[in-house]
């Protein structure tokens, strides 16, 4: 009985690991990829673990099993924002159908810093600073 | 048809084949964090062979590794993501 159950939480499992691989590959862009991988992997090896508690029941393997568990969904969303995060920054295209970017020109360019209003201009700072700082005299030809 | 016939006749193809999938993103992805979210999906995968191992060889060691193996997936996309916005644009 208790072998038709571990079939079928596997099952489960693998067939959600199979639908992030494929939503990897299919996907028209990154931000897409990076939305599919997060949810379905992580419940996909989630699954798979908990067939692993139920298969041998000992308190080795259930404590194991669950802080792998509990791990993998902490980081798994920080990871997945990061690195979104990450490749906007550095400018990754979005899809080619994609109608609006709520968030365009919210990032300050050089600092990185996010803002709830748009920072079209280069932010205001002190003349001190701007004095010091030398290292963007040159970069924008204009 | 015992669990382990049944773990190693379609649980294991289909992890590998998602495996193979997500290495063809990897190899082929346009960009550098394309190929950062395939490395954190194969280790994801890696580990998911880990869970069906421990199952068939009845040794519950294994799952040490994975514990590891996610951990190291971790590390590996923050060290990229900071990496790559340090990056500046010529």
């Amino acid at each position: 009985m208790s072998q038709i159950i571990i079939a079928t939480i596997l099952t489960l499992g693998a067939v959600f690991v199979l639908l992030a691989a494929i939503g990897v590959v299919k996907m028209p862009d990154l931000f897409l990829r990076i939305s599919v991988t997060t949810k379905a992997a992580t419940l996909g090896v989630g699954l798979m673990l908990i067939g692993v508690i139920i298969h041998f029941g000992t308190f080795y393997t259930t404590t194991r099993s669950i802080a792998i568990v509990l791990f993998i969904f902490l980081t798994a969303p920080i990871g997945a924002h990061l690195i979104g995060r990450a490749a906007y920054i550095v400018g990754v295209p979005l899809w080619k159908n994609n109608r609006i970017d709520q968030l365009e020109g919210h990032y300050h360019k050089s600092t990185h810093v996010l803002h709830s209003e748009k920072v079209e201009n280069p932010v205001l700072r002190d003349e001190n600073e701007i004095a010091k700082d030398t290292s963007n005299v040159n970069l924008d030809p204009k | 048809m015992s669990l382990i016939t049944y773990i190693n006749l379609v649980i294991i193809p289909m992890l590998s084949l998602s495996g193979l999938l997500v290495f063809f993103r990897f190899m082929r992805g346009p960009s550098i964090p394309d190929r950062v979210v395939a490395l954190d999906l194969l280790i994801t995968i890696g580990i998911g062979f880990i869970a069906c191992f421990c199952i068939i060889y009845d040794k519950s060691v294994f799952l040490d590794i994975a514990m590891i193996l996610g951990l190291l997936a971790f590390l590996g996309t923050v060290a990229f993501s900071y990496y790559l916005e340090k990056i500046r644009k010529k």
